[in-house]
């Protein structure tokens, strides 16, 4: 499962690029800072590999496993 | 916003977003630190972090560990006193290449000569971030920057080179493609005993990216894939960086020395006998 902190994107794109399961795409609207941040357009595609929370420079993205949510 | 983030539990979060740029690779570097600090067996209280001056340096900052943001080029010579005064820290110097290697470039080669125990982090960005993309030590040969605007003239240092032969223990280079490698070679650099050099490569697409024509952060992460070979073990005299842009990754050295108090109190103790007590610290 994905979870994105929109206000804290940057919109490097960087999560979007290199998410091995193709989940996140850029959204149309604007966050408070003016980038447009990620959105989910495949979230049940999302295998929690946590690759986009270890790229992200700005803190704003992260994945986890449902397994250890539930 | 940051809070439920599982890294920040060793941000500060109240100090977020930070001043970075965006498509600059020294939050990612920041991340795969926090998650090295949180995976190394070490409680957060016995981890400090000494910055210098610069993009890099504001790292200290951003960490909620015990952390210093010293003057320019200084973090090694801080820390150095750091652990003289308490041996039980484990200390990390988090800097970037200009204040590591042209102001404090002296500093780093007695640190490494003694093997004063302890880590040091550059992140190599080839410029200066901060002041407006100055030539530094290791902007490749032909780059052009604002102080070079028909290329630089110079031969860049060899970082891993440069560590190992003043004396390192542990040397790594990784970019911030690689992450989950940095990861890992931070993790390995705080538990070796001794002075370990991770260098991590990492863009600055505002004054490096932009006028070298390698695009945005996205871009030149890009090329670090295309243009990254792993080669653990390789001889550091064959890692040098070029206009190229071709890297060589990896781990190349892992070695045992006696530590710089290690030498002290044997060589005291053999000297004045029984009456030495090991030096552990003024704390």
């Amino acid at each position: 499962m994905v979870t994105i902190n929109p206000d804290m994107c940057k919109g490097c794109g960087i999560c979007i690029r290199f998410c091995p399961a193709g989940v996140l795409e850029f959204s149309d609207e604007f966050n408070s800072k003016g980038y447009h941040p990620p959105r989910a357009v495949r979230p049940e595609a999302c295998t929690g590999c946590d690759l986009c929370g270890i790229y992200c420079p700005d803190f704003a993205i992260f994945g986890i496993l449902l397994k250890t949510v539930a | 916003m940051v809070n439920n983030n599982p890294v920040s539990d060793l941000l500060r979060t109240d100090r977020m977003p930070h001043i970075w740029c965006s498509g600059c690779g020294l939050g990612t570097t920041v991340n795969c630190f926090v998650r090295a600090a949180a995976g190394c067996g070490l409680p957060p209280d016995q981890i400090t972090v000494v910055s210098g001056i610069g993009c890099t340096g504001r790292v200290a900052g951003y960490l909620k560990l015990d952390s210093f943001h010293t003057t320019h080029g200084r973090p090694i010579p801080f820390a150095t006193g750091l652990k003289l005064a308490n041996p039980r820290l484990k200390v990390v110097v988090y800097s970037g290449d200009g204040d590591l290697f042209a102001i404090g470039g002296n500093h780093f080669i007695h640190a490494a000569r003694r093997n004063m125990d302890m880590t040091v982090i550059c992140v190599n960005n080839f410029t200066y971030g901060m002041t407006g993309g100055q030539v530094t030590p290791t902007t490749p040969t032909g780059a052009i920057a604002s102080t070079a605007p028909y290329g630089n003239t110079e031969d860049p240092f060899n970082l891993p080179y440069l560590a190992d032969s003043a004396g390192a223990v542990y040397v790594a280079r990784w970019t911030t493609f690689h992450v989950r490698q940095a990861t890992k070679a931070m993790k390995e650099a705080i538990q070796k005993k001794g002075f370990s050099f991770v260098e991590l490569v990492s863009p600055c697409p505002t004054l490096y990216g932009r006028r070298n024509r390698m695009g945005d952060g996205l871009d030149m992460m890009e090329g670090y894939k295309e243009n990254s070979t792993i080669r653990n073990g390789a001889d550091t005299r064959d890692v040098g960086m070029d206009i190229s842009g071709k890297i060589v990754c990896g781990k190349f050295v892992d070695r045992e020395r006696p530590s710089f108090l290690e030498q002290y109190n044997t060589r005291l103790a053999a000297r004045l006998g029984p009456s030495y007590k090991n030096y552990e610290g003024v704390l």
